[in-house]
């Protein structure tokens, strides 16, 4: 570990806290319907979508329309995927003449990109065409997210409400999120990608003469605009296969800094319109700060395991940390803090193949995705991710105070309670469950690459990266299989709606709740001890459900390999 | 201090008691039925797991497996395990149901003398045959039948029987006193009493059923508690059923009996376990304390309350006001007007008037005279004059409100009106120059809280006496501690705004009700409420009754009339208004021994698979025994001490659950950092010593 790899990670974290004020004082104004410098502009494009598609944006919704809303918006999200995958051949902008892609792939890949996951089967550039990137992927990188983002809005208002029966409008929330918070920050970020050096053509695959004189095909598209709102809105299935460690996804120091900037500016300033919305910031600041916690140690463990290396390759006089799978230009420390981020935050874009980091290094991104994508987590997704931990850690010790829990004014009762545990108990039966299909049903093994537990890490990463809908894969699993298609398939849609059903339930159960305003006998929600507490009950609840798992994975690896033995 | 008194009167010695726990060791093998079992999840679920394992245990038997002797030990403790959660219940319903024994004694038949007609006829009936509507005599001697409304006379009754309090109360017809319970006996006087309760619900029958538990419903931050643990309880069937698999995949097998030993202590018992029981010795709390709770959601809304009402008299002032100063006007020195108003209340026997005679003597040692030496006269007090006072010797002395003692020296003066204690209503320009300046000292004595008296002599006014409400002594610490806890007071009085918000301010209350009708009490619990507050409130009399039935939490004083008691959610059997502070400590008592426990019981899972998972794994990955950091001996020697620490820790913590956690006034910040520190941290620490101290037993007797 050096000095100036922590001053990278330290600037890392001053910028995103920096924009986290700002950007979540913007973003409420939105949420809330109120005029900001961009309606000018803005406004009479929304005005014309309502117009065209018949909403009446300020109708209020129940929070089971509102879910009904956002599950039937899938419905025709999944329906365009699907088809333009299954027919791309007959539609325009397929330069590369891609043939039609399989029924389960398809079925795959159009479930992780409605869920926000952008699991990828299908390698991007040999796979898809044009339009498919275009129509079905970057517009469903958007409104997944956007989606994402109008939940936790819909949730926020169950707590900054008191008496209603409603919190808010779907299409309305939808609508504003995309209009004024990712298209105008993907204009600009757009522009700075393709200054960086990345490809934004509608023109064909271009050829190229190597200096042994051999033929080679480069690949090119619409990527930066594509790349944009991939990082932004925490989607992270990238243009091509190799996704952020190919040199036209990702191509400098400069555009990686920004692009990991990129993943958590929404997911950190979301913390702060919660804040805003419940009326005091500070409640905002320490939901950062109990992300903060968890994913700063997160980022030590990772730099420590990556730059220290491993036994085995001291043994070999190999110094200097372990640079397998890294990208030399982005090197130890961008691609310990890219892995972290981006599986903190749902992303699951990579810059590095995890599978190859150290058997540590390679269970915090692990770690990060099986606490449920709560560390920032997806846009949206990761607060009310978090909120459901809250719910519970404040049930769990609130009562220590010796009064009802309630949380930001709310009374914590049975039904907040139970849904909460309905939304994180689905979690490890997803990706516990299929693990343990996935290791000893014949037909899933023949896809491992390495055998012991590296083998087990490869499947129990899969299942646990598409239950948290982050979509990085650690790589050496063959995912594209009947098996793996169908299984993540269910993985990522349980994952993503299990969860949103009942924390929209508890949106509508606290909006119809009174505000209670806090008194010397209220539980303490912005300071250290509640930040602690928080923290503490995420890593036991979470942890004592996956040790037995990360026992056999990654930790019994480490073990092994300081004794000399790898798989 | 009276909550030092509440841990003195809750012994924890119900364990050591053989009276208690024999029976509840019976109890703990009855309760193994699994219709009763059901109502716990958490337990069922050991219950259905030690079933499952015995019968395998018992087929292994039979074909001759290995290891028995382990899997007999492991099965065992997991009985164990359910009946020591069975005994916890037990022992805390053990200590209700003695106090239920002593009741029923006091519901022996009895004979009531049921009236006939309009005179005094009447006829024996049993007491048990009275229906709702009946009016039955009861004479000294006797003991009343069943609940009533007392509807004609006046008795001295025996409330012993309930209260435990043996000197006798005054029960009249009419008034907040007309309630009499069935099982007290009237000691002197006859009075007639109209039946309210039929037989099987009467108080007492009611007080029975609730001592005994037998009505205990969840209330709802257990139900929250239960879904919470249950749903802890399906995690673990997830991260233990899948386990088998990935051992297969490491070329490995778990036993059952490995996997059921850690799935058991995974799972919350330990607050499985104590839940009920902390329930039930909650309410037994109150009840040590004489205060009846109508139900368990009522305990729990006390802990929860926001804003206390508190009626003036009687719970921040002493009953009575007492004369604190003499103020005369210009021209008569104090000593004169102390010797008259002294003379002037020789023969009143008010509390008011001994305490000017009192105050005569010690500031101005002037010492009591005798009436009869004087040869006075002594002038009533009545609602006409509403002054009293002294004929002697030629001269008279009065004394009185001040409007009617202007009244009574400026002759013709219009009569204020009566409510006030100033005379606001007056004339100035009617006033003599001594008259204005007895009105100024009299605004004066009311804006400082206190109930000023013209004294008069001759006709002259000499000055005015200030009386005053004393705070009790010790009140304003108790609201500042009340303030710590995030609650807030509120005085309710029936004086005018002046005086109420000196003496307001003289008790430390946050906030008062001046001129308190019962509406207006009812409207600021309302008004509370919908701020999303939480009202406590106590009262007697039957104007009391709507805002009882309002408030979250109304006790109603036993002395009260049926219509309180009918609408409140407990009955303070002693009627002291004040003990609505200790209901609110023992209600947030009962949620922080749940939320304490609940936190030990989750944090005590990080041990416990530092001792189980690498004794699970070691056989095909013997690197994992890096993670025994605890060092235990054996594989078998470590899961079978964390299932006994799984065990054994709900013995040790029945005396926590039945005792509670201690409360204190500090804060919830500072109370969360200590009960974290405490059962958070202590949680995680505790099993590591613990289990590493069991494996060493184990080991020492060769159990594994």
């Amino acid at each position: 570990m050096t000095m100036i790899g922590w001053l990278q990670i330290i600037l890392f974290c001053v910028i995103i806290v920096a924009l986290a004020k700002p950007l979540g004082g913007y973003m409420t104004r939105v949420f809330n319907g109120e005029r900001t410098f961009m309606s000018p502009v803005l406004r009479p494009i929304e005005a014309a979508i309502y117009w065209v598609s018949g909403v009446d944006e300020r109708r209020e919704q129940h929070w089971l329309t509102y879910t009904v809303a956002m599950l039937l918006f899938h419905v025709g999200g999944f329906l365009i995927i699907y088809g333009v995958m299954r027919l791309q051949a007959m539609l325009p902008f397929n330069p590369a003449d891609q043939s039609a892609v399989a029924p389960d792939l398809s079925f795959n890949t159009a479930i992780s990109f409605i869920t926000n996951t952008n699991w990828q089967n299908y390698g991007g550039e040999s796979t898809v065409s044009y339009l498919v990137q275009m129509l079905g992927l970057t517009h469903q990188n958007f409104l997944s997210a956007a989606t994402g983002i109008a939940l936790a809005v819909a949730l926020i208002r169950g707590f900054s409400r008191a008496s209603v029966r409603t919190v808010g409008n779907f299409w309305g929330d939808v609508t504003r999120t995309t209009l004024y918070v990712l298209l105008p920050i993907c204009v600009v970020y757009t522009l700075f990608l393709v200054w960086q050096g990345i490809p934004q053509t509608l023109g064909a695959y271009v050829d190229a003469t190597t200096l042994e004189g051999a033929k080679q095909t480069i690949a090119v598209g619409p990527v930066a605009s594509q790349v944009a709102i991939k990082m932004l809105g925490t989607n992270g299935g990238g243009f091509f296969n190799a996704n952020a460690a190919h040199p036209f996804e990702n191509p400098t120091a400069l555009s990686n800094f920004v692009q990991m900037l990129s993943i958590f500016l929404i997911g950190a300033a979301m913390t702060n319109v919660f804040g805003r919305m419940v009326g005091n910031q500070r409640q905002g600041w320490a939901i950062l700060a109990v992300m903060g916690v968890l994913f700063i140690a997160g980022v030590a463990v990772t730099y420590w395991a990556e730059a220290n290396g491993t036994s085995i390759m001291h043994a070999l006089g190999l110094t200097g940390g372990n640079m397998e799978g890294k990208e030399v230009r982005f090197g130890i420390v961008a691609s310990s803090l890219f892995a972290v981020i981006t599986t903190a935050a749902s992303c699951g874009a990579v810059n590095a193949m995890h599978d190859s980091f150290t058997a540590l290094g390679g269970m915090i991104p692990l770690i990060n995705m099986q606490l449920g994508e709560i560390i920032i987590g997806g846009v949206g997704a990761g607060l009310y991710g978090m909120l459901l931990f809250v719910v519970l850690a404040i049930f769990v010790a609130g009562l220590m105070v010796g009064r009802t829990p309630e949380y930001v004014g709310k009374k914590i009762e049975a039904r907040e309670v139970k849904m909460a545990m309905l939304a994180i108990l689905v979690l490890p039966l997803m990706y516990l469950g299929w693990t343990a299909v996935g290791v000893v049903y014949p037909a899933a093994v023949a896809s491992m690459a390495n055998a012991g537990p590296h083998g087990f890490t490869e499947v129990l990463y899969a299942f646990t990266s598409a239950t948290g809908n982050n979509g990085s894969a650690f790589a050496g699993l063959t995912g594209n299989t009947f098996f793996y298609n169908l299984t993540l398939a269910s993985a990522m849609f349980v994952g993503r709606f299990f969860m949103i059903v009942p924390a929209m339930a508890i949106a509508g159960s606290l909006a119809a709740k009174k505000s209670i305003p806090p008194s010397a006998g209220t539980f303490p929600t912005t300071g250290g001890l509640f930040v602690g507490l928080v923290v503490g009950v995420i890593l036991i609840i979470g942890g004592l459900t996956f040790f037995p798992a990360l026992a056999l994975g990654p930790i019994v690896e480490h073990l092994a390999m300081n004794a000399g033995n790898v798989f | 201090m009276d909550t030092m008194k509440l841990q003195k009167r809750a012994p924890t010695s119900a364990m050591l008691d053989p009276k208690i726990v024999l029976p509840a060791i019976r109890a703990s093998f009855t309760k193994l039925d699994p219709r009763l079992m059901v109502k716990n999840p958490v337990m069922f679920v050991v219950e259905i797991v030690a079933a499952l394992t015995t019968v395998i245990f018992l087929r292994d038997l039979v074909t001759g497996g290995t290891g028995l002797g382990f899997t007999f030990q492991i099965i065992l403790w997991l009985w164990f395990t359910v009946l020591f959660a069975n005994f916890a219940e037990a022992v805390a319903e053990g200590r209700g149901k003695a106090q239920a024994e002593s009741l029923r004694k006091t519901r022996t038949e009895s004979q009531a003398k049921l009236l006939t007609g309009a005179g005094q006829a009447f006829k024996l009936v049993a007491g048990t045959s009275l229906k709702v509507g009946d009016i039955v005599l009861v004479e000294a001697g006797d003991t009343i039948p069943s609940d009533g409304e007392v509807i004609e006379g006046v008795a001295s009754v025996n409330e012993a029987a309930i209260t435990g309090e043996s000197a006798p109360v005054i029960r009249e017809s009419g008034g907040d006193r007309s309630a009499v319970t069935g099982g007290t006996q009237v000691l002197s006087d006859w009075i007639r009493v109209r039946i309210t309760a039929a037989q099987g619900s009467t108080f007492i029958d009611r007080m029975i059923k609730l001592v005994e538990g037998a009505e205990r419903a969840k209330t709802p931050n257990e139900i929250a508690l239960n879904i919470l643990l249950a749903g802890l309880t399906i995690i673990f069937v997830f991260a233990t059923v899948t386990i088998p698999s990935y051992a297969a995949y490491a070329g490995g097998s778990i036993s059952v009996i490995v996997l059921v030993a850690l799935f058991v202590t995974l799972i919350p018992t330990t607050i499985g376990a104590l839940l009920s029981a902390i329930g039930i010795a909650g309410m037994d709390r109150l009840v040590r304390f004489n205060v009846l709770a109508m139900s368990g959601r009522a305990v729990e809304a006390a802990g929860d309350v926001d804003t206390l009402l508190l009626d003036k008299t009687g719970t921040i002032t002493l009953g009575n006001r007492q004369a604190t100063a003499f103020r005369p006007v210009r021209g008569v020195t104090e000593q004169d007007l102390a010797d008259a108003a002294q003379l002037a209340s020789l023969a009143d026997e008010t509390p008011e008037g001994r305490s000017i005679v009192v105050l005569a003597k010690e500031k101005y040692g002037i010492r009591g005279r005798d009436m009869a030496e004087l040869g006075a006269t002594f002038i009533p007090f009545t609602a006409q004059t509403r002054m009293s006072g002294v004929d002697a010797g030629g001269s008279s002395v009065r004394k009185g409100a001040v409007d009617a003692m202007l009244n009574y020296v400026g002759g013709g003066a219009p009569l204020a009106v009566a409510s006030g204690n100033t005379a606001r209503a007056l004339q100035p320009g009617g006033l003599s120059e001594v008259g204005r300046e007895v009105q100024t000292i009299a605004d004066e004595i009311s804006k400082a809280g206190g109930t000023p008296l013209a004294v008069a002599k001759d006709g002259k006014l000499l000055g005015v006496i200030q009386l005053k409400d004393i705070v009790k002594g010790g009140i304003r610490e108790r609201f500042a501690e009340l303030r710590r806890m995030g609650i807030r007071t509120i005085m309710i009085t029936g004086d005018n705004p002046m005086t109420a918000a000196a003496i307001a301010a003289e008790a430390g209350v946050d906030d008062f009700l001046a001129q308190a009708t019962p509406e207006d009490k009812l409207k600021l619990i309302r008004d509370e409420q919908a701020k999303g507050k939480l009202v406590a409130m106590c009262g007697d009399g039957t104007n009391d009754a709507p805002a009882l039935a309002q408030a979250d939490v109304g006790v109603a004083m036993n002395t009260g009339t049926q219509a309180a008691r009918e609408a409140g959610n407990m009955v303070d059997l002693d009627s002291n208004p004040t003990k609505l502070i200790e209901v609110v400590e023992i209600g947030k008592q009962l949620l922080m021994t749940r939320g304490a426990l609940t936190t030990f019981s989750i944090a005590n899972d990080v041990a416990k698979y530092f001792a189980i998972i690498p004794a699970m794994f070691l056989a095909f990955y013997p690197q994992l025994n890096v993670l025994n950091i605890m060092n235990l001996s054996s594989p078998q020697s470590a899961i079978l001490s964390a299932i006994i620490f799984n065990a054994l820790i709900i013995i040790a913590l029945i005396p926590l659950a039945l005792r509670g956690v201690a409360y204190r006034a500090v804060g919830a910040g500072a109370l969360l950092r200590r009960n974290l520190l405490i059962y958070g941290l202590g949680g995680i620490v505790i099993p590591f010593i613990g289990i590493k101290a069991i494996d060493l037993v184990v080991v020492a007797l060769h159990l594994a």
